[in-house]
């Protein structure tokens, strides 16, 4: 007998962990002397009661979809994969190296070899960490977090050194050609008389993120590879006795990990600055981790997560533009959410339990 | 009329939605050893657990001596002259048996004084009751055995009066079984208290004064064991009559199926595991493999369900299968026609947290048959798994029920039925029955003659010896990785296999012509 | 490169060691004892911040260091209360805490001073200044002199600069992060207190048994861990700088558990791990030195990797392996 129904397991904890976080952010915000339902109605009028606040919900959101389903992936084979951050970071100089130095005769077709490039480099960072671990039983959490300084620490070399245009100051690629520029929500939903998403980063990408959540689905819940994955994942005895290879699967999920990671960076390099700068990924990877908490490891909770967090970015950023309160605002809530969520879930799981068996006890 | 060393009164204990203990009262006599035996899941381990204060009871109260004596924690069933030794170990393995020892008891912040008590103590206690350790050796370079002592020192030198031993002959020899019943004596003549738990009705007859028997949680009674008889205990453990033999016709082996030939394995750690074994395996016939557990059946079960490396030659059905590297997995056995149900069925032969009806495929998943395009068919794996949990009767008949949701015995029918219906030509079994209810045994047993009947090649490999005695048709005994000898069921007895379990080779004097005491079949439980 | 260059790196070395000594130290007794910590880097972050803040309004550096301990425990509490009440996940529960801190002290700073996340300068007594040893050519022999302490310094014998420039002249954190090390070893191999903690991280279970806390034990490790990483986050901001800025920990937390590792959890492989990893930073500081000793212009860039990259390296196990204690990670449920 399963200690409580399956809807309070994915429905119920999760909101009221959510509860719980937003509970303390707003005694946060009331510590640092502002009125939080003042910031939430802000929040809420500056992401979400305009087009163009969705815009760039959207545009935040997309960002999380992919590095949520990142860490799910990794998740499901009980791999923590911290390393989002850095896997992001090299998928953005896939999508540079392939927009600059490949012709491309239309955006349509330049998306792909972009998604391409930025998933191969994604995927080739989480290659050394899955193969330390399955092979020599390096922490792969450990493993992660180192490479995510070095990617930085490379990203920076690289651009410096290597692709900053001569005489140019900022660590920044050149502007890739115009026939990469991917359309934007403005671009698709106005029309003469009515602009929409005005200026917002929103962009074709975003409909990527939703195909890949459902592709994530799939492979999770319908093929074979996610089969062995999910049981690799739950019992890495039972899988060598069913003959799945801990390596193999160790090392498939970390690529498609990290594949997806730094498929974030479409969003972010090809179509927002399009160009590569330096920070582009602006601790997204992190916040993967939260969304994929969050959303309890099944794309669909991470695209609601991620939309939960778009709004966040958003609000946060309308909230630093108009009040005091600075942006790490949502650091904060990110943390908040990490540990309700991810860590105290049994502080909300016990109790619920509890209250589960004895109204079952008290119905028998 | 003296005070009881212990009695309980009222003792119950929820697991979440489980009731593992229920109303349970429980007197004990000083000087005595008092056994308790119980089917597995009977609560028997829960409720000495309670005693020691490593749970807290829901309900009840505790009398030592007569004296009501609250135990919320270990530390005040220590204080209050209780001492348990676990079935599993409670050792810190990389220390010695020093600091292991006084770990919990030291005297005073400084560890040297400690030690150096301790080490005196300990020398007066191995010349007192026989239980000689090295002070100075690490646990993991110990024998299980030597552990063992460890554990009684480590309650000894807590001044304990009273010993709870849990199913404490599960990892010994015979000989070392024997060997730990003469230190429980000599306690006994000093006037402690021992209570041992086991499912082994003949510890139970031979060496307890009083025994306890529990089912479902419950007391069901307390007897004299000179007044009871193990027909009357089993039939108290399960609360109907048991059938104690397994009805079988005489084997027709065909021709062979598994060829092992001088296979050797070294495990992570480096140590040689199996030392060169042959063995032959024909259609048509059970062969067991006895041994106490630890002495190489579990790697060689491994090599053959290919998930550890060996050299040597295995060939089965005349072909030769690769023992490492490429081609050596499960998946390639499968393909080769072995079915394997392992000995862990929780760690190893079942996702605890997947369906049944996921759990039915595990292992042949990627079987062309159950495929649909680049998806999964998991509408046709449901009612497969639908049919075949109707067929061997697992309860509660619902695919959809989380593995870990089933009870031992249908945990193990989920997995003969995978195993079983995929019709292999070679089935290897490990520990078929261990954790699995009385009724379950029953029909597991069939299933295993069943199947040797329609001409099938079986491996089996179990720790109880009743069980090997009573299905095998050939019975081969493993001891340090080699196999000690290979014997007829009908020409052999327990004492000459327990001989060569324990590596002694010349049986002369007890090989006999055919076990007289070994038609009862045991009683399993570990709970 | 002459005698004194090499006493000048080396002198930045212990300088730039001693945060990670301590922070390392503290993921010692955590980890000794069953939790693993990647939270130190939070803890350091937010000790840091709470010292400066409060140096600066109390004008006295250890008023500021109880502070940034408060603040470090505080958050070690909350590890605790995940890792060890709740039975949650260590590791998620470390990266809340490092976010935490990092969301927290930016907050707190703008908050409280409104200079863009920073806290400002702390002068005098605000700050653990150096210490002259006794006999060493130090600050005040310079003034008695009225020359530069450097020309001092490099006119003494070779002694005498090794005891100036290296052993004296280091703030007193830097003196007692030193002595950590011998008390730490002291204190787990020589004491009952050092006894269970080592033993409830490698079986919880035996130490549950023998009538001993797990749970007790393993709050006084986390709390120990906290204590350390304030400590380590006061010198940061109250001794290495002078102030506070928005995350000035920049990975020493991680830099500290890859230096656990190394050292395979023992304290005085610790210092030594410590140390070396000093040795980078400080060379990062100087490119010259390496360029001028090796001949090959080598990349900041490279140098500022050199220690995350050595501890992949190490991780792989091409430098000796590195076992755990075996219950690390592993909240501890009573079995059934």
């Amino acid at each position: 007998m399963d200690k409580m129904p399956k809807w309070a397991d994915i429905v119920l904890i999760p909101l009221i962990s959510l509860l719980l976080a937003a509970f303390f952010s707003a005694l946060v915000i009331l510590a640092i002397g502002e009125n939080p339902i003042e910031a939430l109605k802000l929040m809420i009028d500056g992401a979400l009661m305009r087009s163009a606040g969705w815009g760039y919900t959207l545009y935040y959101a997309t960002n999380f979809i992919f590095t949520g389903l990142a860490v799910s992936v990794a998740f499901h084979a009980r791999l923590f994969n911290i390393g989002g951050e850095g896997q992001a970071m090299l998928g953005g100089l896939g999508v540079a190296l392939v927009c600059l130095y490949i012709p491309w005769p239309h955006w349509s077709l330049s998306i792909l070899g972009a998604s391409l490039g930025a998933a191969l480099f994604g995927a080739l960072w989480a290659l050394i960490p899955a193969y330390l671990q399955a092979k020599r039983g390096s922490h792969i959490v450990i493993t992660t977090i180192m490479f995510n300084f070095i990617a930085a620490a490379l990203l920076n070399y690289v651009l410096v050194e290597m692709l900053r245009p001569v005489g140019a100051m900022d660590p920044a690629s050149a502007k890739f050609p115009d026939a990469t520029h991917l359309p934007s929500f403005q671009d698709m939903f106005s029309t003469a008389e009515s602009p929409m998403f005005r200026g917002a980063p929103a962009n074709v990408t975003f409909f990527l993120a939703l195909i890949a959540c459902f592709v994530v689905w799939a492979l999770i819940w319908r093929t074979r590879l996610g089969y062995e994955i999910r049981a690799f994942g739950q019992s890495e005895t039972a899988a060598k006795y069913a003959g799945i290879s801990p390596v193999r699967i160790t090392v498939i999920a970390m690529l498609i990990s990290g594949a997806l990671a730094g498929m974030m960076s479409v969003n972010t390099t090809m179509g927002e600055s399009e160009r590569l700068i330096l920070n582009s990924t602006e601790g997204a990877g992190f916040i993967g981790i939260a969304v994929a908490l969050m959303g309890r490891n099944h794309p669909f909770g991470v695209l609601l997560a991620a939309i939960l967090f778009g709004f966040l970015y958003q609000g946060g950023a309308e909230l630093a533009l108009w009040t005091s309160i600075p942006r790490e605002l949502i650091v904060v809530i990110q943390a908040l959410v990490i540990l309700f969520t991810g860590a105290l879930d049994n502080m909300v799981r016990h109790p619920l339990e509890k209250l589960f068996i004895a109204l079952r006890r008290r119905n028998a | 009329m003296t005070a009881p060393a212990i009695e309980l009164k009222g003792i119950s204990k929820a697991f979440g939605p489980v009731q593992a203990n229920k109303d349970i009262s429980i007197s004990v006599q000083p000087g005595t050893i008092h056994g308790i035996i119980g089917e597995n899941g009977a609560g028997k381990s829960t409720l000495m657990s309670i005693l020691y204060g490593f749970y807290k009871a829901d309900a009840g109260e505790i009398f030592i001596k007569g004296q009501k004596t609250p135990i919320p924690d270990s530390q005040a069933a220590i204080s209050a002259g209780i001492g348990m030794v676990f079935q599993h170990f409670k050792l810190v393995e990389n220390f010695t048996v020093l600091e292991n020892i006084i770990l919990g008891a030291e005297d005073g912040a400084m560890l040297s004084t400690s030690l150096g008590n301790a080490r005196r103590e300990l020398k007066h206690l191995a010349d007192e009751y026989g239980l000689n350790v090295d002070p100075d050796a690490v646990i993991e370079n110990l024998s299980v055995g030597h552990q063992q002592r460890v554990e009684i020192l480590k309650a000894l030198y807590r001044k304990a009066e009273i010993l709870i031993l849990d199913e404490p002959t599960g990892v010994l020899t015979p000989a070392e079984a024997d060997q730990l019943f003469r230190i429980l004596d000599r306690l006994r003549e000093e006037g402690k208290t021992i209570i041992l738990i086991t499912h082994k009705l003949r510890e139970i007859m031979e060496y307890t004064d009083t025994v306890s028997v529990m089912r479902r949680g419950q007391m069901t009674a307390t007897v004299k064991t000179n007044e009871t008889s193990p027909e009357e205990l089993a039939e108290l453990m399960v609360g109907r009559k048991v059938l104690l033999r397994v009805d079988k016709k005489p084997p027709e082996p065909g021709a062979t199926v598994l060829d092992v030939q001088g296979l050797r394995v070294v495990d992570e750690a480096g140590v040689e595991r199996v030392k060169g074994i042959n063995l032959t395996v024909r259609a048509g016939e059970i062969v067991g493999i006895a041994g106490v557990a630890g002495n190489g059946q579990s790697e060689l079960l491994e090599v053959l369900g290919g998930y550890a490396d060996g050299t040597g030659t295995i060939l089965v059905n005349g072909s030769p299968i690769p023992l490492t590297g490429h081609g050596a997995d499960g998946q390639a056995r499968r393909a080769a026609g072995v079915g394997h149900v392992p000995e862990d069925r929780q760690r190893e032969g079942l996702i605890m947290e997947f369906s049944a009806w996921e759990n039915t495929v595990f292992g042949y998943h990627l079987e062309p048959e159950i495929q649909s395009g680049l998806l999964m068919d998991n509408k046709a794996i449901y009612e497969d798994a639908d049919a075949k949990m109707q067929r061997f009767d697992v309860r509660p008949p619902d695919p959809k029920l989380a593995a870990k949701n089933f009870s031992g015995g249908n945990q193990q029918k989920i997995v003969l039925a995978r195993e079983i219906e995929r019709n292999p030509d070679l089935l290897l079994i490990g520990q078929p029955t261990r954790g699995v209810d009385i009724g379950a045994i029953e029909f597991i047993h069939q299933q295993i003659v069943n199947l040797r009947d329609q001409g099938k090649a079986i491996l089996l490999v179990s720790v109880e010896l009743e069980e090997i005695m009573s299905l095998s048709d050939r019975i081969a005994v493993m001891f340090d990785g080699h196999i000690m000898g290979e014997r007829d069921p009908a020409q052999t007895n327990e004492k000459e296999l327990g001989l060569l379990m324990a590596g002694i080779t010349d049986t002369s004097a007890v090989a006999g012509n055919g076990g007289n005491d070994t038609t009862e079949q045991e009683v399993h439980a570990d709970g | 490169m002459d005698f004194l260059t090499l006493l000048q790196v080396l002198d930045t070395s212990v300088r730039l060691a001693t945060p990670l000594l301590l922070a390392c130290l503290a993921g010692l007794y955590s980890e000794r004892s069953g939790v693993v910590d990647i939270g130190l880097e939070g803890k350091m972050l937010a000790a840091a911040f709470f010292a400066a803040a409060f140096a600066y309004y109390s004008g006295n550096a250890w008023l500021g260091l109880l502070a940034g301990v408060g603040a470090s425990i505080v958050l070690a509490m909350i590890h605790g209360l995940a890792s060890v009440t709740f039975r949650g996940n260590q590791l998620i529960s470390g990266v809340a805490i490092n976010f935490l801190a990092a969301g927290m002290t930016v907050l707190a700073a703008q908050s409280w001073f409104r200079q863009g996340g920073r806290t400002p300068p702390l002068e005098g007594a605000a700050r653990f200044n150096p210490i002259e040893l006794p006999f060493a050519i130090g600050p005040s022999d310079a003034e008695a002199a009225d020359r530069p302490l450097s020309q001092l310094i490099a006119e003494a014998g070779p002694l005498q600069q090794f005891y100036s420039e290296l052993i004296s002249g280091h703030s007193i954190l830097v003196y007692l992060a030193l002595l950590t090390v011998p008390f730490t070893w002291w204190l787990l191999f020589r004491t009952r207190f050092g006894l269970r903690l080592r033993a409830v991280g490698e079986n919880p279970a035996a130490v549950d048994t023998a009538g001993v806390s797990v749970v007790w034990l393993r709050y006084a490790a986390v709390l120990i861990c906290g204590v350390l990483c304030g400590v380590a986050g006061a010198y940061l901001s109250s001794a290495l700088q002078a102030g506070f800025v928005k995350d000035m920990t920049a990975g020493r937390g991680f830099i500290a558990l890859a230096a656990l590792i190394f050292a395979k959890w023992r304290p005085v492989y610790a210092l030594w791990a410590c140390l070396l990893f000093g040795l980078f930073q400080a060379l990062e500081l100087r490119p010259d030195i390496i360029e001028n000793v090796s001949g090959l212009k080598v990349q900041v860039q490279l140098l500022g990797a050199l220690p995350y990259i050595l501890t992949v390296v190490i991780l792989a196990g091409f430098v000796g392996k590195a076992i755990p204690p075996r219950a690390s990670g592993e909240p501890y449920v009573k079995e059934r």
